[in-house]
């Protein structure tokens, strides 16, 4: 066991590119944690996809022994989080592990929104913050303008901000120092009750689930029983250990360490993020604050492409869900599409990690639906129904009203696109509660139903701030909303996985937009298509797709029957790429293409 | 389940086995070698250059020989020499193919016997002499009735030459059919209704007209991808079919094909009985076959470079016979051809030869096309209509789709 004021655990908050993944390396490599050899490209990050996105999905740890200018050597435990707002709770939770950060920021960019959100996080829990300035090198640095916008956008005192190059390892000594003097030691009785908070957890084929914890009080070693206080499940403890990055065993744990532990737990979903760990024979007498199990926001269908390939999709997904017990599925059969899953997930960044690692690790090409978000449904009887599926709408007649989940969104955006952005939140129903200006930059917080930006917000900010936007939101509460489902009929029929729930004002806008993008992505038949958005028996917007004119072989004589009939084989084989319903045959990618908007 | 070799199948092996109502037969005779090789064409053609008279001779009888071996009775109703440019062989090959063919099938008297010809290789001389060789009658290849497009389309000929032989074809022969390609890049409307007006002021018996298609690996492909001249779109061409359908029936040459138009009795007899599912022997390098066995129907398709053809004849090693592929035909196939060939037919398909098949169609789609007015109503017959004919390919899709 260290000596408790020789701790000193902190958190790197940075954007996406900023640099934290570097400086971390560079952290570990300077303290020794592993020789230069040994240092792969951003340790930290060690799944193909985070790599590949340059993103943290799961909170991983380090220890770090440093020597420091006054002769002592300190224990410093760096929590590295998930950078994205689907993952806030686990930002929140790893963050709450910490007495301090490090806010690091672009010299040659400033401040974004995704930065401020976990800003504000770390000063919610009374973190201590070292501002770094990264990228000081770069020719387009501008540490005074970058200071000044930490000042004025975040509050901040600049005077002790250290000026980098994660990449060429300028100034990264300085952070060192930095930390140890400027953020405080942990507070923790040794001789209390066991008391950790469970950080993170995930699946290890050889150890099982692995269990990341911060001690608070008391002391966590091999051989305790321990009971997990939200559930009261026990277990034995067999190893105790701590990540320097790689995994080494220590004798314990005691107050303000990081480590982790194992206690042949199954499964991931038996360890909740912000779940409180005690002595089983001597347990503490509270639990800690803010502990809430993760909740699925966004909803979609996940459906094999290849019908015979569902057995393998259900196995992926129970393979997936045993380390990421945030990832909800249900068996979901559709009448378009066949089996699949519904599936739910802590947003969007989240659906697309786990449909990727799907197709990738496992293999299986997927038909995705529209995402939805969860419905509050208050029927007549009184009693409340979540609807994660628009297919699974019950008779509105029977229905009182229906809540919707909105959100608070913050958009950091370069005044010459703040037309745009304006715009689009006014048509996405936003309602604006602030603007205010860092610099050049504007700063906007707008109220946002979730059911307008789940689906492809994101994307038209992109386009429309030519990617100098940045956004983040939060979950805020459910309100009461006009809000219809929007059935799609091709060829007279209704297409559940094309319907959806929209707010009425925007429903025949959205209808049109939808059949629009239908008569595009469907191909032409021997037969017109007509294509029409109805709310209940009331069609909105309608299209149709005109029959084809000529699709005949100029020639064909006896010889040629035999290549006549390969085209008409290789014609089949496109036409698995298709799925056909009523006599229509609909693209896979028609289900998720004819919601994106034009707008 | 493919093999090579013919004796297998040979009726020597069943003896006394014959086919019960065996079909009409005809005879195929390809002759790969052109002059010039048109840019549009995706045939197994080659330059002329690479023919060596004498040594073909070998090869053809071979073949027929060969062929013998697969369906023994006749008699042979209709010959057919295409190509290539058939109007290139020596007459006298001609004649002693023929004559062979008599020898061993029986050539009917009345027999039908086509040759495709180039204008260019049809002086009336040689007209005369592929007349006496037992040629009677002929499909010219005229493809256009204007200089610039006979230019794009790679013919040497030109457009009084064209004239000229189809005049001269006319006094030799008994039926003279004249083929033309439209649908051409630029061309419009207005333009091809003229040309084919010009060509019916021939009054021609019958006339084969193609729409311009562009086939993989012909130079026409590249040119097209690369952007070098742009086709029709669909509406004009859909337009210009339809405009086709009505001028020739309006002078007395309606569809009984996709693309072939005839006066009443002027269809030719050889490419009717292979729509409809007759026996043809493909005899010529790269040339498809179909007879029907004692076991089935029986596909041959020939070796297509004419070196490996010969050579594998002239060996004659281990009962080599020219083929590439020579198999029986499921009944899934048979259904498959018949219904791909048979709806080209203006007549269509008996539905009791398709019962008699053995593979059932849906007839839950069948309704959908007849009730869309893409097929003929008459639950007898399975034809597709007027408005149908310029979508056949999603029809006969449709209806063999499993």
């Amino acid at each position: 066991m260290s000596v408790q004021k020789n701790i000193r655990n902190f958190a790197i908050i940075a954007h996406i590119d900023h640099g934290k993944s570097t400086l971390a390396d560079r952290l570990i490599q300077i303290t020794g944690g592993l020789s230069t050899r040994e240092m792969q490209e951003q340790v930290l990050d060690n799944m193909e996809l985070e790599r590949e996105r340059g993103i943290t999905i799961k909170a991983q740890t380090v220890r770090l022994d440093y020597e420091a200018s006054d002769g002592q050597t300190y224990q410093l435990n760096l929590i590295d989080t998930p950078g994205h707002v689907d993952f806030a709770y686990e930002v929140n939770r790893s963050l709450a592990a910490c007495e301090g950060s490090l806010l690091v920021v672009d010299a040659s960019q400033g401040v974004e929104a995704q930065t401020l959100a976990n800003v504000y996080q770390a000063i919610e829990v009374d973190h201590e913050i070292v501002p770094v300035l990264n990228k000081v090198d770069l020719p387009a640095a501008d540490c005074p303008r970058v200071c000044g916008q930490i000042e004025d956008v975040i509050g901040l005192d600049t005077a002790g901000a250290v000026n980098i190059s994660a990449k060429t390892g300028l100034g990264v000594d300085d952070v060192l120092e930095a930390i140890v003097t400027q953020l405080p030691a942990p507070d923790g009785d040794a001789d209390a009750p066991l008391k950790a908070m469970l950080v993170d957890s995930w699946y290890d084929a050889y150890l099982g689930v692995v269990v990341l914890v911060r001690v608070i009080d008391g002391t966590l070693k091999k051989g305790q029983k321990i009971r997990m206080m939200s559930t009261g499940a026990t277990h034995l403890v067999d190893q105790v250990g701590v990540f320097r990055p790689k995994r080494e065993t220590v004798s314990d744990l005691g107050p303000g360490e990081i480590g982790y532990f194992t206690a042949a737990i199954k499964q991931v979903a038996d360890t909740r993020v912000g779940d409180t760990v005690t002595e089983d024979r001597a347990p503490c007498a509270d639990i800690l604050d803010g502990f809430k199990p993760s909740q699925p926001v966004v909803f979609c269908g996940l459906f094999p492409t290849d019908s015979s390939q569902f057995e393998d999709l259900r196995e992926a997904m129970a393979k997936l869900r045993l380390n990421d017990a945030s990832f909800d599925y249900e068996m979901e059969t559709s009448a378009a599409l066949g089996f699949g899953f519904r599936c739910g997930f802590l947003g969007l960044l989240h659906l697309e990690i786990i449909r990727e690692r799907i197709e990738r690790e496992f293999d299986i090409d997927l038909i995705t639906t529209a995402p939805s978000v969860v419905y509050h449904l208050h029927m007549n009887d009184g009693s409340m129904v979540e609807l994660h599926n628009p297919a699974d709408m019950p008779d509105i007649v029977k229905i009182d009203h229906i809540d919707e989940p909105w959100i608070d969104a913050s958009i950091l955006v370069p005044d010459e696109y703040l037309g745009a952005v304006l715009k689009l939140c006014e048509d996405r129903r936003g309602r604006q509660k602030n603007l205010s200006y860092a610099g050049s930059r504007a700063m906007l917080e707008y109220a946002l139903p979730l059911n307008e930006v789940v689906f492809d917000f994101y994307d038209r900010l992109k386009s429309a701030t030519r990617g100098y936007a940045s956004f983040d939101y939060q979950l805020s509460a459910y309100k009461t909303g006009d809000l219809v489902k929007m059935s799609i009929l091709v060829n007279a029929e209704p297409v559940d996985a094309l319907s959806t729930i929209v707010h009425r004002e925007r429903a025949e806008m959205r209808g049109r937009a939808m059949c629009e993008r239908l008569k595009d992505l469907i191909p032409r038949h021997l037969f017109k298509i007509p294509i029409q958005a109805a709310l209940g028996g009331k069609i909105i917007a309608r299209e149709t797709i005109a029959a084809l004119r000529k699709d005949v072989t100029a020639k064909c004589y006896g010889g040629d029957v035999s290549r006549k009939r390969k085209l008409l084989d290789k014609q089949k084989e496109g036409k698995k790429k298709m799925r056909q319903f009523g006599k229509v045959d609909i693209p896979q990618d028609a289900f998720i293409s004819a919601l994106k908007m034009d707008d | 389940m493919p093999f090579r070799t013919a004796p297998m199948l040979s009726l020597s092996l069943w003896p006394g086995v014959l086919v019960a109502e065996a079909p009409q037969l005809g005879v195929y005779i390809h002759w790969p070698f052109c002059a010039a090789i048109c840019p549009y064409c995706d045939f197994n053609v080659h330059p002329v250059r690479d023919m060596q008279t004498a040594d073909w001779r070998v090869g053809y009888f071979r073949a027929l020989e060969h062929a013998q071996h697969l369906r023994a009775h006749g008699p042979v109703e209709t010959v057919f020499f295409g190509g290539g440019t058939p109007s290139l062989m020596p007459p006298e090959l001609i004649g002693d193919l023929l004559a062979d063919i008599d020898r061993r099938w029986g050539l009917a008297a009345d027999a039908e016997v086509s040759l495709e010809a180039n204008p260019v290789s049809a002086p009336q001389s040689h007209l005369q002499a592929l007349r006496a060789a037992g040629i009677n009658r002929l499909s010219l290849g005229v493809q256009a009735f204007d200089a610039a497009a006979l230019k794009f389309l790679g013919r040497t000929h030109s457009v009084a030459q064209a004239r000229t032989a189809f005049e001269a074809a006319g006094g030799i022969f008994d039926r003279v059919s004249l083929d033309l390609i439209y649908a051409r890049p630029g061309q419009t409307l207005a333009e091809w209704a003229d040309e084919l007006a010009r060509a019916l002021a021939l009054a021609p018996a019958h006339m084969s007209l193609y729409q311009l298609t562009i086939e993989p690996d012909t130079p026409f492909f590249k040119r097209h991808a690369a952007g070098k001249f742009i086709m029709p779109d669909e509406a004009l061409a859909a337009d210009m079919y339809e405009l086709t359908q009505a001028s020739c029936a309006a002078a007395g040459l309606p569809a009984y094909e996709v693309s072939n138009h005839a006066r009443a009795g002027h269809a030719c007899r050889h490419n009717m009985a292979s729509w409809r599912g007759g026996d043809y022997l493909g005899i010529g390098p790269g040339a498809h076959g179909r007879v029907s066995t004692g076991r089935g129907r029986v596909a041959t398709r020939a070796l297509a470079k004419p070196a490996a053809w010969l050579e594998s004849l002239a060996d004659g090693v281990d009962g080599a016979d020219g083929m590439a592929e020579t198999r029986l035909l499921g009944h899934e196939d048979v259904h498959a051809e018949t219904v791909l060939l048979g709806l080209r037919l203006v007549e269509g398909v008996p539905m009791s030869r398709l019962e008699a098949l053995g593979v059932p169609l849906d007839a839950g789609r069948i309704a959908d096309l007849r009730a869309a007015g893409l097929l003929e109503a008459n639950p007898q017959n399975l034809a597709v209509t007027q408005a149908g004919r310029l979508l056949l390919d999603r029809i006969t899709d449709a209806v063999l789709a499993d």
